[in-house]
């Protein structure tokens, strides 16, 4: 494994994520695929901290172990944000009966 | 106290004083009348002002004999005759050009200084009486006595700017009091016909002045009226089918202003509609004073003017039109006053003409081209004419305003045979007829041979044809209007009622009230007696500026060479006199012909040529349809119009813009997508624009 | 710290911020007001606003005591300022807070705060049972006067902040801070198409700022000192491409705030909208910020691109002086009427600057004031015409001379002085302009200065329209019942009127000041 190996992964996670994003007309799904875009973005971190330039000359005068930790950090505020967004996506299920994305145009003036 | 130069200093001193009276009095007048006493108290408005006014005829006689024996009587130190009394820088433009409020005393100014402030005087005096029951008499006041000093500024004014700054002045008031009775739409009408009629002659007359300062670098009559001017002028511009000489075309700008507001044709037509305002307000403005204006810039920009190739030509030719058309049409007129206002024109067209015909000889063409001037005879007679003819033709309008202050109407048919009831309006009004008429020994006999014999001694024969002409003519419509109101029997309701019970008189105050008939008693004194008192004053005073001491100016004895003229001319004047009486003394004819009757020729000059007729024409059918009416259209279809168009467009723009952002939560991810994908590619492609921010400090 | 050239009262430069901050004060304590307490609300504003007068007065009379400005004959082209300082208050941007006045300055700031004043007791009536305004049509009439003169007072601001400022971003900030409240003053408590009206008057005013914005950084960034100071930027030869479009950029810009032909439009319709206070405003002091504008910025930063274009831009003044005057024959509208006279009146003042002379710069700052003042009498008197009769309509009134003689009286005095009747200041600065028109250069100065003044004809034409039409006549049968003019009425319209004639009758000690801050700017043509 290395770091173009580790790209190459976040990358396709992060398409599957986008596409995912941009055509499931289910919430649900559509938060699923937002979480893989995250979990694309958490890739790098961990990649970057493990073959990248900080690793190796330490330059920004942090630790190697900073990527790691971010996704720590990162994996918990995503976890919070989903629950928060379930309990959203089942008061607006409870409102609208519908989990339909493409009902939700409000924004629309 | 023997020391002459103490006294001279003292008496200059005392002359500067009472020259800034002459402006200050008839000012304070239309202040103290505008502001305060002609709203609450209007009786006493006109005895102040007329208080006022008396104290300003005082000045005025008190500058002009300070003037004559200071200045006249010492050409040693003033070989031109003139001086300033006082001047003050009004607004400075760089340069030796500057605005300039001053008093400038010559020959000119000082007579008619004396004649304004004296008819003036009058016409206060008798507006007291005339207005007595007019609503509004406190504003009366303040305007003729603002019209006064606006009058006073503009005949002292040493340059251009002032005469211009007082020149718009006399219009408004003229227009302010021939509005007078607001109420009446045709005195409305006629005061706004005069007033944009002369200022549109006023435009082309600031042409004619911004020209002189730019091009002479000075607004000085005194440095405008020198050969300087007039070689740095005489160049020609342009090139081609544009090319035109400067001085003529400056002359004949400056010209305009005079052309407009002496209502010479075809710029007439407001002086008759003037007649709409009081007849006091005629009297002053429209006959003796404003309306000569325009003669008297002539007069004062004569050397200037005499420079000019043709400039005098046009002068004399628009005097001969107007002498001769305003005189035939006076023949056919029934309006009292109307018939007066057309006499006026033809008499301001005299004057016109004898300035005209005084073309000067060209010394040396070369080079600079100076011009001196060899025969100002005409100058000469056309101020004194404007003098005598200041004082009779006011005293015909004052008379007028007797007779229709007693019959209550301005027909001519309305009235007759008033000559037993007014007698001493019979009389003045007499004297002042055979003035204008020009019969020796009354005041307009001498100025109109003067005028012939200037035009005959410059060899200008169709214009002494049209002097002629003018005279016989002037005859004939003086003893009609004369015989007709005098003579005869009452020919309406209106007059036989008053000649019938004094009763209805009585009610209205006597029929000649003696504060007004005291103005004509006075008046009728100069309308006699200036003639041939004045003749000789003028004769050796009044004479054009000269830029040198030395220039050769030969004057020229008006008719000492021309005996014969005389009596043509008086010949001509009782041929007019007898073929009035012919007519309208037998009792065979009224005034005239009933409406759309009469021979061709009778009906075109009743009809005044249809000059008015043209100019409505003009205005409603040219100006107003292919100018106004396209600029109104242009303004609000196309200006307006193509920006609430592009307001439609932009809307419809993004009314599109809008269905594209369809409030989706996936089409704004996208979107923000789409935008990460080209800043990246902005970013990836070297380009400086994501630095911009950067270089900001 | 920049050094600032300044010759006069340093120490004083506070009193000059308070011309601004006092409006805005003002404003702020406005909002406090319990709207329904109608009658202090507008008697704060007046306090205000005549404490706001007395100062500008005070300091106008400052300056005018003080010496005369040094560097004039001498081709000096730095503009000295009185009353100056300066402090930094945006570093990233090297933004400062520049201020002081010259004679040009001094005296619009006089103008404003003379039709401010005149503005706000010309006003008294909002609010008030039976007073114009969307507001008398809500719910209670007396809900108007708070917002109204909060409004007013922030327009007020932001007009004097732009004449003392300095700094171009100060004068932007300033200039954009008058357009809001125009807009709701117009919107909230016009008449007629209001809506519309201010709409247009606000769109295209922000076009105007568009251009000003660009023109203003496109200095700041080339002049290669990173200054928005007028006074360091007039220093700076800026490169003939650069000026070649950064001139008509900013002089358009400014032009259309200044009235321009072909981008007049927004003012007909804007000030026949907006109420009297604010027409009286705008067309008296707002407009004038783009004639300001066009001189001290455009003109004064950028003289080749001067050179390069001004001939240009005489084509539309002389064309907006002609076309004013025939549209404003045919208006039926009283403000219509006078809105399009400002419209020839304000080409005067282009016409002015496009002589590129003294004389004609002259009468272009003169025209300013002596519009401003004339301009704001005719709109009061209208709009206290209006009061009285409902009605704007020229042909629906006859005759009001006799019922309303005091009004009528001002009417007619207003417009001779619009006419350019000689003793009024409107005749004072035409001659200047005409005069240095005829001065000026080249074969089309000159058709230009021929149609300027034959311009005086339609001039006489449109105004003697109205005053017969409106004031002569024979009087409607309602019109005993109408009442002259009271007391509050005639302050503000004899204030006006004493301005009018004073500048009419005295030109010349102003004209001698105005000449001195002028010659930095003629210098600056002429290098």
């Amino acid at each position: 494994m290395n770091l173009a190996g580790c790209l190459v992964l976040s990358g396709a996670l992060f398409a599957v994520g986008v596409f995912g994003l941009l055509t499931r007309r289910n919430m649900i799904a559509a938060l699923l695929s937002l979480e893989l875009t995250v979990v694309a973005a958490l890739i790098n971190f961990v990649a970057f901290a493990r073959f990248g330039a900080a690793s190796a000359t330490n330059v920004a005068g942090g630790d190697a172990h900073a990527g790691s930790i971010f996704v720590f950090f990162a994996v918990a505020a995503t976890a919070a944000e989903m629950a928060l967004a379930l309990a959203l996506v089942i008061a607006l299920r409870r409102r609208r009966q519908s989990l339909d994305i493409t009902d939700l145009d409000g924004l629309h003036g | 106290m023997d020391n002459p130069v103490l006294l001279t200093q003292e008496a200059w001193s005392s002359l500067q004083t009472a020259a800034w009276a002459v402006l200050i009095l008839p000012l304070l007048s239309f202040l103290v009348n505008g502001l305060w006493l002609g709203r609450k108290h209007e009786r006493a408005a006109g005895w102040t002002a007329t208080a006022l006014l008396g104290a300003t005829l005082a000045c005025a006689l008190h500058v002009a004999s300070g003037w004559r024996s200071l200045v006249l009587q010492h050409p040693e130190l003033y070989p031109s005759r003139t001086a300033l009394a006082w001047e003050h820088v009004w607004l400075n433009f760089g340069g030796n050009l500057s605005a300039r409020l001053g008093f400038y005393l010559d020959p000119a100014s000082v007579m008619m200084i004396v004649v304004v402030s004296a008819i003036s005087f009058l016409v206060h005096f008798y507006s007291i009486r005339y207005m007595k029951h007019e609503r509004g008499a406190g504003r009366f006041f303040a305007l003729l006595s603002l019209f006064t000093f606006a009058m006073l500024g503009l005949i002292v004014s040493g340059n251009l700017i002032q005469t211009f700054f007082f020149w718009e002045l006399v219009g408004a008031a003229s227009y302010l009091l021939i509005g007078f009775w607001y109420t009446k739409p045709a005195a409305v009408a006629a005061s706004k016909k005069a007033f944009v009629l002369t200022r549109f002659a006023d435009a082309f007359f600031l042409m004619g002045v911004l020209l002189t300062g730019v091009n002479t670098g000075s607004f000085d009559f005194l440095v405008v009226n020198g050969p300087a001017a007039a070689a740095e002028l005489n160049r020609t511009l342009g090139a081609g089918l544009f090319a035109f000489k400067l001085l003529s075309v400056t002359t004949v700008l400056l010209y305009m202003g005079a052309w407009g507001k002496s209502a010479m044709f075809p710029f007439h037509v407001w002086l008759p509609d003037a007649m709409e305002g009081p007849t006091p307000v005629s009297a002053l403005i429209h006959s003796a004073t404003m309306v000569v204006a325009g003669v008297y810039l002539t007069a004062r920009l004569f050397p200037l003017f005499a420079a000019a190739e043709h400039t005098l030509q046009l002068v004399a030719f628009t005097g001969a039109l107007t002498a001769v058309f305003a005189a035939a049409v006076a023949c056919t007129q029934t309006d009292l006053k109307r018939i007066l206002a057309f006499s006026t024109l033809s008499q301001l067209g005299l004057m016109m003409l004898a300035l005209g015909v005084s073309i000067p000889t060209v010394a040396n063409g070369g080079g600079g081209a100076v011009t001196t001037i060899a025969n100002t005879a005409g100058y000469t007679a056309a101020l004194f004419h404007v003098f005598t003819h200041a004082f009779f033709k006011s005293l015909l309008f004052l008379s007028a305003g007797v007779i229709i202050h007693a019959i209550h109407s301005n027909d001519l048919r309305d009235a007759g045979g008033l000559r037993k009831k007014m007698p001493w309006t019979y009389i003045s009004t007499l004297a002042a007829c055979l003035a204008l008429a020009g019969l020796w020994p009354f005041a307009g006999f001498f100025s109109k041979e003067e005028i012939l014999g200037a035009a005959l001694g410059n060899g200008h024969f169709t214009f002494v044809a049209a002097g002629l002409l003018t005279g016989g003519l002037t005859a004939f419509y003086m003893t009609r209007y004369f015989v007709l109101v005098f003579h005869g029997s009452a020919r309406t309701h209106a007059s036989s009622a008053m000649n019938a019970d004094h009763a209805g008189a009585a009610h209205h105050g006597p029929t000649e009230p003696l504060l007004m008939v005291l103005p004509l008693i006075v008046l009728t004194v100069p309308s006699v007696l200036v003639g041939w008192l004045g003749r000789n004053a003028f004769l050796k005073d009044m004479l054009p500026w000269t830029s040198s001491a030395t220039a050769p100016v030969e004057h020229l004895e008006a008719h000492a060479g021309f005996p014969w003229m005389v009596l043509v001319a008086t010949a001509l004047a009782l041929s007019g006199i007898g073929t009035g009486l012919y007519l309208y003394g037998r009792k065979r004819w009224t005034a005239g012909y009933a409406d759309d009757r009469g021979p061709w020729l009778y009906r075109i000059l009743r009809d005044k040529l249809y000059v008015d007729e043209v100019y409505s024409f003009l205005i409603r059918k040219v100006g107003s349809r292919f100018v106004i009416t396209p600029a109104d259209w242009a303004e609000r279809k196309i200006l307006n119009a193509s920006f609430d168009q592009g307001g439609g467009v932009l809307n419809k723009l993004a009314r599109g813009l809008s269905r594209y952002q369809n409030g989706q939560v996936q089409r704004s991810v996208a979107t923000a997508l789409l935008g990460l994908v080209l800043l990246l590619a902005l970013y990836f492609s070297g380009s400086p624009l994501p630095h911009l921010f950067g270089s900001l400090k | 710290m920049t050094p600032v050239s300044t010759f006069a009262y340093s120490a004083a430069s506070n009193l000059l911020t308070l011309t601004w901050a006092l409006p805005l004060a003002s404003a702020a304590a406005l909002a406090l007001f319990p709207r329904q307490r109608v009658s202090a609300i507008r008697r704060f504003a007046l306090a205000a606003n005549t404490l706001n007068l007395i100062l500008v007065a005070v300091l106008t009379v400052l300056f005018f005591k003080s010496p005369p400005v040094p560097n004039t004959s001498s081709g000096g082209t730095e503009t000295m300022l009185a009353f100056a300082a300066d402090h930094e208050w945006l570093s990233v941007l090297n933004v400062h807070y520049l201020i002081g006045v010259d004679a040009i300055s001094i005296t619009l700031m006089l103008l404003a705060a003379v039709i401010l004043f005149s503005g706000t007791l010309a006003s008294w009536t909002i609010g008030a049972p039976g007073g114009t305004g969307k507001v008398a049509a809500l719910a209670s009439s007396e809900n108007g006067a708070k917002e109204f003169f909060i409004l007013l007072q922030i327009l007020a601001a932001g007009v004097f902040g732009c004449f003392i400022s300095f700094d171009l971003f100060t004068f932007f900030v300033f200039n954009e801070l008058t357009l809001i409240p125009t807009y709701l003053l117009i919107a909230l408590f016009g008449s007629g198409r209001r809506e519309y009206a201010a709409m247009k008057l606000t769109l295209i005013l922000m076009g105007g700022s568009a251009l000003i914005f660009l023109g203003i950084f496109g200095l700041y960034f080339e002049s290669g000192i990173h200054s928005f100071s007028i006074l360091e930027l007039s220093q700076v030869r800026f490169h003939p491409d650069f000026q070649g479009w950064a001139f008509p950029v900013l002089f358009l810009g400014f032009g259309i705030l200044g009235n321009m032909f072909p981008f007049h439009i927004w003012s007909p319709d804007g000030h026949a909208s907006a109420p009297t206070a604010v027409s009286m405003l705008l067309a008296g002091v707002h407009m004038k910020l783009g004639a300001y504008g066009c001189l001290r910025i455009a003109m004064y930063l950028l003289p080749e691109g001067a050179g390069m274009w001004m001939n240009v831009f005489l084509i539309p003044a002389v064309v907006g002086v002609v076309w004013g005057g025939f549209v404003a024959v045919r208006q039926k509208d009283l403000k219509y009427m006078n809105a399009y006279s400002s419209v020839s009146h304000c080409g005067l003042v282009f016409v002015g600057l496009a002589t590129l002379n003294l004389i004609g710069l002259r009468g272009a700052v003169l025209q300013m004031l002596a519009h401003g003042f004339i301009t704001a009498t005719v709109f009061a008197v209208i709009g206290m015409i209006y009061q009285r009769t409902h009605t704007r309509r020229i042909p629906d009134m006859s005759g009001l001379m006799r019922s309303i003689p005091f009004l009528s009286v001002v009417f007619v005095i207003a417009g001779m002085a619009a006419l350019g009747l000689p003793g009024f200041a409107g005749f004072a600065a035409e001659l200047n302009i005409f005069l240095g028109a005829f001065a000026a250069a080249g074969t089309l100065a000159r058709m230009g200065a021929v149609l300027a003044v034959l311009s005086i004809i339609v001039s006489a034409i449109y105004i003697l329209r109205a005053v017969n039409g409106v004031l002569h006549g024979p009087p409607k049968e309602n019109a005993a019942v109408l009442s002259d003019a009271v007391p509050v009425e005639k302050i503000a319209l004899l204030t006006l009127l004493a301005a009018i004639l004073v500048l009419g009758l005295w030109p010349g000690p102003v004209v001698h000041r105005i000449d001195d801050a002028l010659m930095p700017i003629l210098n600056n043509l002429k290098r």
